[in-house]
């Protein structure tokens, strides 16, 4: 456990650096895009004289030069306040807070299906390699791995939501329902089946084919002739030998998918209608709304973050090997 | 451990399947006096006041009621119930509404009206800082009269077509001595009008109640309007399919959806109601480059453009082939006695070679940057068909293609095109947003307005001798001539003049009943219950 906790420790200190590094990049990247928050704002409203445009800048403070605004956010964000976003005139703490359970329910439950559902359909495949469920299992992974996520969502949507009517075809919840405690958590549940779906779908055909792979690796090693030679029985050496030696790559998958988490889902937050972070972040950039934009991708960076630490500490456990040599 | 395809698994499996469908299948939103609308923006400020635009106008107009409203007779009273310009175009004098009371229950006055006026739509409002310039003083003689004073000679003409936009009347008691543009009731409105602000649940939806205090007694029929957040075009059809909203106005669902969709039972396409919110397809020239700087070469790609393919292929038929500034939906100002430039290959071809370009080996005559505007599919699609016409007549056009913020500072600020694609609106007067397109001397960065550099001292002349003539048949004159200097001289290229459509509920009454439907007050819309 100790291994664990030196790791933890290094790992936090190295991330520091990081953030700092984040938020300078995404600022200045904003900042050489064409055209200004108060651009994005005219072409929503159609336009005003020059007078109302340089009102405008003075009140986004887009009069002041880029490095004096950089150090503006960078002071405040040391006292913890994120400021206010420009495109939704709201604190942008209060925006992040509203949307982020909303995407960590989504991906967060996506994720866990197509993990759970993945690493068992991969150990049906990379049972006996070659065999029919195998090749069965694998195209059509494959298949399912290549269709494009919104066509995927639009044809959930249609299917359930136009013809069948089983769940809601968009939104998180019931509007203005009144329920509460358990009825609203099970609304919830209901509107978030079909966007939970179409992305566990997609993700699970890279589980399955990750922990197949695995193991038709593990397969040709020489302990496993060494195990059948003992005679231990063939799912045995399946769950206890093989299986577990292929997951440790699916535990890297994991953490490469939590970063990939809250970018993957813009695209389905939009065709089911979901106010999550996706949807934020993709109008904070179209709004040149450099502050959200930012407060979106430090809370990421944060979580990617803590994501890691979780995948290592597993790993830790997992794998003797990590972190052993560390010097203290 | 294997994973068993048994009997009894199969059985368990159809029965967890069976038993989905037992789930309540979701009925038509409209039922119950509700109505819920497909909303594609939240505007940063709801203030109708502060910000005259439709994406405010949508859902504020229901809110906050400005003094008239436009029928399709002509302007109709609303605060106001009647108005009168002094023969020196230096007056106006508005008799307003007796009885009306805000949500709070506060009786509406004059003082209402000139606070506006002086503290809101002159200073801070993005339209009314043009029009209201003049303005000197609202003079209130009586809580019901409202007289405007203005320093230089103001057509009266101009203030009635404008007063649907830039009129919306906030409460003085509420907004005297704040910071006007930080107050929170700019994202929670209070008004006059049929609905009362109720809730916004920002990424969700907006919500608004009945005003059961409506100053027409008996309206607005519906107890509550939902705005629900949807960004996703194809989610709207969807929705609006599975009966989730009952109406989703402006083109929200994609034309090529049209078909399909108003041929679903209880579902219909409108395409009325949107006769005075007309938007212009037109092309925008940098007139600072060589080439474009040459009459006939802008003939030539006039003559260039087949506006009817244009209409039937992009638009699928939902648009009307423009000849010049005016839309033929204003029909106060619209003349078709213009310059009008057919589809002819030839005659662009040999006004291209007059002009002084000849076609090199590869047949091409000289290469330019065209910017589609990218707010609207329409108009991006218009640039892919310009850029294959331009090829036709000896031009290469490189698309360049930025989104939205990206392109107002190419074309508005940094005047980096040579050609752009704009979708202008006509606002009811051509002194609103169309003469802007023409007249000379506007500041770098504002946007929708002439910044091709294009400067013609005859038109500029024009725009000014209408802007300050009061008598209404001689201002028309002017801005009939106006048109035919436009499309003779090619400031830009009107192609196409484009309305929205809306997809309803049949159990929608009183649906598209004015020309300006989607961002009036909807007091005597109804649902059948």
């Amino acid at each position: 456990m100790k291994r664990a906790w030196r790791l933890l420790l290094r790992r936090s200190l190295t991330s520091i650096p990081v953030l700092m590094l984040v938020i300078t990049g995404t600022f200045l990247l904003l900042e050489n895009a064409s055209g200004d928050a108060a651009d994005a704002y005219l072409v929503a409203i159609g336009g005003g004289d020059a007078g109302y445009v340089a009102d405008l800048r003075a009140e986004y403070g887009l009069d002041r030069s880029v490095w004096v605004r950089l150090w503006f956010y960078i002071s405040n964000l040391a006292q913890l306040d994120l400021g206010q976003s420009v495109a939704l005139n709201r604190p942008i703490l209060d925006v992040i807070l509203e949307r982020l359970p909303v995407t960590l329910w989504l991906m967060g439950s996506a994720v866990a299906l197509s993990f759970v559902f993945g690493s068992l359909l991969g150990v049906l495949a990379g049972a006996r390699p070659g065999s029919a469920t195998d090749r069965t299992l694998s195209i059509g992974s494959l298949a399912l791995y290549s269709v494009p996520s919104f066509w995927l969502g639009l044809v959930l949507s249609v299917v359930f939501a136009v013809q069948l009517r089983w769940f809601p075809v968009s939104g998180i919840e019931t509007i203005a329902s009144g329920k509460t405690g358990l009825a609203r958590a099970g609304d919830i549940a209901l509107h978030l089946v079909l966007p939970v779906a179409s992305l566990a779908m997609l993700y699970l055909a890279l589980f399955l084919r990750l922990m197949r792979a695995g193991m038709a690796e593990v397969w040709r090693q020489d302990f496993v002739l060494a195990a059948r030679a003992r005679g231990i029985k063939h799912h045995k050496i399946i769950l206890q030998h093989i299986a577990r030696n292929a997951l440790l790559p699916l535990i890297t998958m994991l953490g490469l998918q939590a970063a990939g988490m809250l970018g993957g889902s813009v695209v389905i937050e939009g065709v089911f209608g979901i106010p999550g972070f996706g949807r934020l972040a993709a109008e904070a950039v179209s709004g040149r709304d450099a502050p959200l934009l930012m407060g979106v991708i430090l809370t990421s960076s944060i979580l990617v973050i803590l994501v890691n630490l979780a995948v290592d500490m597993v790993y830790a456990l997992l794998d003797p090997r990590v972190g052993a040599s560390d010097p203290a | 451990m294997s994973i068993q395809i048994t009997r009894r698994n199969l059985i368990r499996g159809a029965a967890i399947l069976l038993g989905t469908t037992a789930l309540p299948s979701f009925a038509l939103a409209a039922a119950g006096g509700r109505l819920v609308i497909a909303s594609d923006s939240e505007p940063r400020n709801l203030n109708p006041a502060m910000v005259a635009s439709n994406g405010v106008f949508f859902i504020a107009s229901k809110i906050v009621e400005p003094l008239a409203e436009l029928g399709y007779d002509g302007m109709k009273p609303l605060l106001a119930t009647s108005w009168h310009g002094s023969d020196d175009g230096k007056t106006l004098t508005f008799k307003l509404r007796e009885g009306v009371t805000w949500h709070d229950g506060q009786p509406f006055t004059a003082a209402d009206v000139a606070f506006s006026a002086m503290e809101v739509w002159k200073p801070l409002q993005n339209l009314g800082r043009a029009i209201f310039v003049n303005l000197e003083a609202v003079e209130t003689p009586d809580d019901h009269t409202a007289i405007f004073r203005f320093s230089q000679p103001t057509p009266v003409q101009l203030i009635q077509n404008a007063l649907p936009v830039v009129t919306s009347v906030l409460p003085k008691h509420l907004y005297e001595g704040s910071d006007i543009k930080e107050n929170p009731l700019n994202l929670a409105p209070v008004g006059t009008g049929p609905f009362k602000f109720a809730e916004h649940r920002p990424g969700q939806y907006y919500r608004l109640t009945k005003n059961d205090a409506y100053w027409n007694a008996g309206e607005p029929n519906i107890d509550e309007l939902i705005y629900r957040v949807l960004p996703d075009r194809a989610a709207a059809a969807n929705s609006l399919e599975a009966g989730e909203i009952g109406l989703a106005a402006f083109s929200m669902v994609p034309l090529v959806e049209l078909d399909r969709i108003g041929q679903i039972d209880g579902l219909e396409v409108i395409t009325k109601g949107y006769e005075a919110l007309t938007y212009q397809l037109i092309v925008e020239i940098n007139h600072r480059r060589e080439h474009m700087a040459n009459l006939k070469v802008r003939q030539a790609i006039a003559h260039a453009i087949d506006k009817q393919f244009v209409i039937d292929a992009i638009f699928l038929g939902y648009a009307a082939a423009a000849t010049g500034p005016v839309p033929a939906n204003a029909p106060e100002f619209y003349t078709p006695k213009v310059t009008q430039y057919d589809f002819d290959l030839d005659k662009a071809n040999a006004l291209l070679d007059e002009a002084g370009y000849p076609k090199d080996a590869s047949g091409v005559r000289f290469s330019l940057d065209l910017l589609p505007a990218p707010y609207f599919s329409e108009t991006k699609q218009f640039g892919d068909y310009l850029r294959q016409a331009l090829i036709k007549i000896g031009i290469e056009a490189r698309i360049v293609a930025n989104d939205s913020a990206g392109h107002q500072k190419a074309v508005y600020t940094d005047h980096d095109f040579d050609l752009a694609i704009a979708p202008t609106v006509f606002r009811g007067d051509p002194a609103i947003s169309t003469t802007v397109l023409v007249r000379s001397g506007l500041p770098a960065g504002v946007s929708f307005s002439n910044q091709g550099g294009y400067a013609n001292p005859q038109a500029d002349a024009l725009i000014d001798k209408a802007a300050v003539t009061l008598d209404t048949d001689k201002r028309t004159a002017l801005y009939k001539e106006f048109q035919q200097l436009v499309a003779a001289d090619l400031p830009l290229i009107n192609v196409a003049d484009w309305s929205f459509t809306s997809v309803a509920a049949t159990s929608l009454g009183n649906v598209a009943n004015n020309p300006r439907w989607p961002v009036s007050n909807w007091s005597d819309l109804t649902v059948e219950r």
